[in-house]
């Protein structure tokens, strides 16, 4: 194969990869988040401990609900790795 | 060229799409859906997949036990002993737990939910016995936050009835748009929340498997990523499903 040319495909493949480690950049919010919800739970603790049940709980469910943005960009890295959304494998006109 | 090395192996389908079998590796990283059987229905191909087969026998699963229990309801006693302690423990818990975020008057949600609960968590743990877990998968996520989203709003019209639709309304009636998206964006986050976190874990145990089984014990970071996420992802999706739930009805 001549340098001069990619193959499209490839070039596609390559980009969505990178794409994908982008994607991944999403880790950061959900980790300052849970990070800062279970220093607020250890402190809460601190000060209360016979809630512990109740802020274990608490902190649990909020540090879920935090990693959904992290989960969403888990997906979206997925699907630009395996899910082949711009149709390198099943076919895509634009690609040749 | 370029097809046939390297594409034929890196093709895995996470759950996400469906198409053409003959591109699913045979060796290998391998965490695509599994397919087993192609049927023609009406006009289109359904696949018979690993996850409907492992769905199909946790129903059956669940289905004997709990016909188990019934037969022997008859013999309970008014003071437990033996199994009936354990069966009176369990749903006790899950009604304490239904009670604490839906309220006393809607503690009937908690039959519902028990059965939600134990179907996911069954699910979550299938990974330990080597199956695919069901809920890696999106289409089974999607099904069971279908039911959610239906209990939503059911509960908000028959209760709620003309404050229902008026919350669609507040604070001003501009954000109508913005609030319908809303109602939409509450499903989609339930279900790819569960459907992320299993789907993660699995990918990251097969790698351990492929790669790493030589020289570190699997079984630590089965205790993670199956036991404890497993888990704590059942117990987050009955309670947001609740509390999704409780939000619609006033009080």
């Amino acid at each position: 194969m001549d340098n001069s040319s990619i193959d499209p495909r490839a070039f596609v493949m390559g980009c969505s990869a990178v794409g994908a480690g982008l994607a991944m950049i999403a880790g950061i919010g959900p980790g300052i988040g849970q990070g800062y919800a279970a220093g607020k739970g250890a402190e809460a603790v601190g000060r209360q401990p016979e809630a512990k049940g109740t802020i274990t709980q608490t902190m649990l469910l909020g540090c879920a609900v935090a990693e959904s943005t992290g989960i969403y960009g888990l997906v979206i890295a997925l699907i630009l790795l395996f899910g082949d959304p711009f149709g390198v494998i099943k076919g895509n006109p634009f690609l040749g | 060229m370029f097809k046939s090395c390297l594409l034929d192996k890196i093709t895995i389908i996470p759950g996400l799409v469906c198409y053409d079998t003959d591109a699913v590796p045979k060796e290998g990283l391998d965490f695509n859906i599994g397919v087993y059987k192609e049927v023609p229905f009406m006009g289109h191909t359904c696949y018979i997949t690993q996850t409907m087969v492992t769905t199909w026998f946790f129903m059956l699963v669940l289905l004997v036990f709990a016909l188990c229990v019934r037969a022997k309801l008859k013999k309970y006693t008014q003071v437990p002993k033996g199994g009936q302690n354990v069966i009176e423990f369990i749903v006790e818990l899950m009604d304490s737990f239904t009670r604490s975020n839906m309220g006393d008057k809607y503690a009937y949600f908690g039959k519902w939910f028990f059965g939600v609960f134990m179907f996911i968590l069954m699910s979550n743990l299938s990974g330990l016995l080597g199956f695919r877990p069901p809920t890696a998968d999106l289409a089974t996520t999607a099904a069971i936050t279908l039911t959610t989203f239906f209990l939503i709003h059911f509960m908000g019209i028959t209760k709620g009835k003309a404050g229902y639709f008026k919350g669609y309304l507040e604070p001003i009636p501009i954000l109508l748009p913005i609030n319908i998206i809303s109602e939409f964006a509450t499903p989609i986050s339930l279900s790819f929340r569960l459907f992320g976190n299993i789907l993660g874990g699995m990918i990251i145990m097969s790698m351990i498997y492929s790669t790493a089984a030589k020289y570190v014990v699997p079984a630590i970071a089965h205790i993670y990523f199956d036991v404890f996420a497993g888990v704590l992802q059942t117990v987050i999706f009955c309670m947001l499903s609740q509390l999704f739930i409780k939000d619609k009805i006033p009080d």
